[in-house]
């Protein structure tokens, strides 16, 4: 579906074939590559010789050339899934978020109902999804759902105390949790809510952000989520003075909860 | 030929200066050029700004340096950053009309703003459509670019400012002194008064307790919001997805609650796959503010999708050339277009330290802003930050994309050269040759200035005043190095046997 253009657009035709044309006249003269340290990575991403039947360039994408190699050159993703459960833990801890490692969703349920006790939780936030729906009947707080038949209400929403979600993967490299709209309750539950916590298997963690990716990617098809968000620890700010705060806008803590 | 066009063509005069105006509080004759010089002199003197200034910094540098060691060959990590945005940079038309058919197809619109005023007057147009009451931004330094919040505001349109720093910089009524840290020269008590006069708050000299005020302030905010503007690091060609990079989630929010999503967006911001992106998100982070991976690095491909439970009814890209094609039709410096905004090169900049963010009068500060600063308002009039450099080369080891900024700066000078010449110089350098190449005269122009230093130093002449306004001449030598020469032969005991005459 194309909507028609909308009439703000003083004239949208003539300026997007404007700026094309500017800049397929600019690029008539070649730039030349950049001065890399590893030659070979330049003769792989230079642009082929003969032009692409459709009319392109023909230049490589970077995906052709260390991908497979295991790109050893950035932080390590590591190699075995008890590497990238250890490897996760420990980012995870360096930026501040809570892990809670459980054997069963009965314990994982324990794990939450305590967290709603000792904070005084009012209200929490759910969305329907096998990990998170085990965890509800423990808790002792109202539990509100955000993709009930009467849809998601952002006033009701921000009233939560905390929101708890399931996530598409983690991440072992960066310590990142890949939420998305479709599977982790929408856009708001994981950021409007003070506390944010994260229900997971350990069979979700991957190494890397590019597995991560390739993942989503392979899962989702060509209908990807309208949302995805690599979260990294919990919301923080250095804007005063480049002093840490934690809980800028979005969560101030992050609980993620391991199971398995 | 359409290069040059759009260059001549350069609309809105007033887009032009009205940075430049906002800064300079004597406005009259006041030039850029004359701006910096006695802003600069001014922050120069302020060593109690300098030292604040480095000190905030100072954490950066480390945690800069824990995080670059996590990567197993951070140069190497570089390379395929550089050859990733060279790649994209070099097919940008492919690209963009890649990104935008797939992001069409999954509902939203792309609009595409020559200069700023397109980019303004369509902004303008979607929120009369929305009917918009009330608007949240969160950070994006291409709306900075086009003064996109007076335009709302003349208009009649509130806005809000999220982004802690930027919000604080609103309150304030400056410019963001540094693009990626936009309040870092505002000390802790100034926050606190400017919190208790606006919003009415205790004062309190706690940065957290601080963030919370305005965390408070903008929770309704963000609910009651029916448009959020937001910026994006990246566009990706293959999925049609925008990229936002941040730490706050006040972007997340943004795009999140208000039922339309408009996101401003230069458009050298294109890259070819979320392959490329798993490389230059960490590496944006790590050179930028020294983390792994910032809060939060989110992709959208549109408005809610069929089975979402919240999200925007509508999404729209705005696509801003404003004179970035200009940039790419110098191949020479078109790796400037590779810069993904980390602001590494400010952070590590001697002149950037010492004369602060304001004094460069420009959206974008810094080594990279000395850079593109000259092809986005005319060399002309801009080209005097090419000469605020040491040319130490910091900035270039600083950059993940390794854009080659202190040669651009050289660049810079040698195009302003050519395009108008320094006449005195000329003359001068004539002079030189032929003074150099005839040893009578080279001779005798010697003694002349031997005897004329010390009355230059304590007359200063017109020609060398200011040059001497901040430096000193050394005390003249009794004699010539010839002269100084040809006694040291004369002592030697004999000269040194085989050697040629």
């Amino acid at each position: 579906m194309t909507p028609a253009a909308p009439s703000s657009d003083p004239n949208p035709r003539s300026s997007r074939d404007a700026i094309l044309g500017r800049i397929r006249e600019a690029l008539r003269v070649p730039a030349p590559p950049p001065h890399v340290l590893d030659r070979q990575l330049v003769t792989a991403a230079e642009p082929s010789v003969e032009p692409r039947p459709e009319g392109g360039r023909g230049f490589p994408s970077l995906s052709v050339l260390p991908a497979e190699a295991g790109r050893p050159w950035l932080p390590d993703g590591g190699a075995t899934p008890e590497e990238r459960l250890a490897l996760l833990t420990d980012n995870l801890e360096k930026l501040r978020a809570v892990v809670h490692r459980c054997d069963s969703a009965d314990e994982a349920g324990r794990v939450v109902a305590e967290l709603a006790r000792s904070s005084s939780w009012q209200r929490v936030a759910w969305h329907h999804d096998a990990l998170v729906e085990p965890l509800l009947p423990q808790l002792p707080c109202e539990a509100v759902a955000v993709d009930g038949a009467d849809g998601s209400d952002k006033r009701r929403l921000e009233a939560c105390d905390a929101g708890l979600s399931s996530c598409e993967l983690l991440v072992a490299q960066t310590g990142s949790i890949l939420v998305s709209s479709r599977l982790s309750g929408g856009r708001g539950l994981s950021i409007l809510p003070h506390v944010h916590v994260v229900v997971a298997t350990i069979s979700q963690i991957v190494g890397t952000l590019g597995d991560a990716l390739e993942a989503t990617k392979a899962r989702h098809g060509g209908q990807l989520p309208s949302m995805l968000s690599f979260i990294t620890g919990p919301s923080r700010t250095g804007d005063i003075e480049r002093i840490l705060v934690l809980g800028a806008h979005g969560p101030k803590e992050l609980h993620v909860i391991l199971i398995g | 030929m359409t290069t040059l066009e759009h260059t001549a063509a350069r609309p809105a005069k007033e887009t032009d200066t009205r940075p430049f105006a906002e800064t300079a509080e004597t406005g009259g004759k006041a030039t850029p050029k004359r701006q910096f010089l006695r802003d600069a002199e001014a922050h120069v003197a302020d060593t109690g700004h300098r030292s604040f200034v480095r000190s905030a910094l100072g954490g950066y540098y480390t945690s800069r340096d824990t995080q670059k060691a996590r990567y197993r060959d951070w140069e190497h990590a570089r390379d395929a950053a550089s050859l990733a945005k060279w790649s994209a940079v070099n097919r940008l038309d492919e690209l963009l009309e890649q990104f935008a058919s797939r992001f069409e197809a999954r509902g939203g619109t792309v609009h595409w703003a020559a200069n700023a005023e397109e980019a303004r007057s369509i902004i303008l147009g979607l929120l009369r459509k929305a009917e918009a009451k009330a608007i949240i931004k969160s950070k994006c330094m291409t709306s900075e670019e086009i003064h996109l919040n007076a335009a709302l505001e003349e208009e009649g349109y509130g806005v809000v400012e999220s982004d802690l720093g930027e919000f604080i910089q609103q309150l304030r009524g400056e410019p963001p002194y540094h693009f990626v840290f936009p309040c870092m020269h505002v000390r802790r008590d100034e926050i606190s008064t400017l919190f208790h006069d606006n919003l009415g708050s205790e004062p309190t000299d706690s940065p957290e307790e601080l963030t919370m005020i305005a965390r408070r302030h903008m929770r309704q905010l963000y609910v009651n919001a029916d448009v959020g503007i937001t910026g994006a690091n990246f566009l990706v060609a293959e999925t049609g997805q925008i990229s936002i990079t941040e730490n706050e989630g006040n972007a997340r929010l943004t795009a999140a609650l208000p039922k339309m999503h408009i996101a401003l967006v230069g458009i050298e911001k294109v890259v070819a796959n979320l392959d490329d992106l798993s490389v230059l998100l960490p590496m944006l982070a790590t050179a930028g503010a020294g983390q792994p991976m910032t809060c939060y690095n989110t992709l959208y491909s549109g408005p809610r999708q069929e089975g979402e439970c919240d999200g925007p009814e509508e999404m729209h890209v705005v696509l801003l050339d404003n004179h970035r094609s200009a940039i790419l039709a110098d191949p020479e410096q078109r790796d400037s277009l590779h810069c993904i905004r980390c602001g590494a090169c400010l952070n590590v900049c001697p002149i950037f330290k010492n004369v602060g963010g304001f004094t460069y009068g420009t959206t974008y500060q810094g080594p990279i802003g000395s850079v593109i600063t000259p092809h986005l308002r005319g060399l002309a009039d801009w080209n005097h930050l090419s000469g605020a450099s040491s040319l130490c080369g910091a900035c270039s080891d600083a950059c993940p994309v390794r854009i080659d900024i202190h040669h651009h700066l050289l660049h810079n000078r040698r195009n302003a050269a050519r395009t108008a010449p320094n006449w005195l110089e000329k003359i001068g350098h004539r002079l030189f040759v032929v003074v150099a190449s005839r040893p009578w005269l080279f001779r005798i122009a010697g003694w002349i200035a031997r005897h004329t230093m010390g009355l230059a130093r304590r007359l200063k002449p017109p020609l060398v005043r200011e040059w001497l306004a901040s430096r000193d001449l050394p005390s003249p030598p009794a004699e010539s190095f010839r002269t100084a020469w040809r006694r040291r032969q004369r002592s030697l005991p004999s000269p040194s046997q085989g050697s040629p005459a």
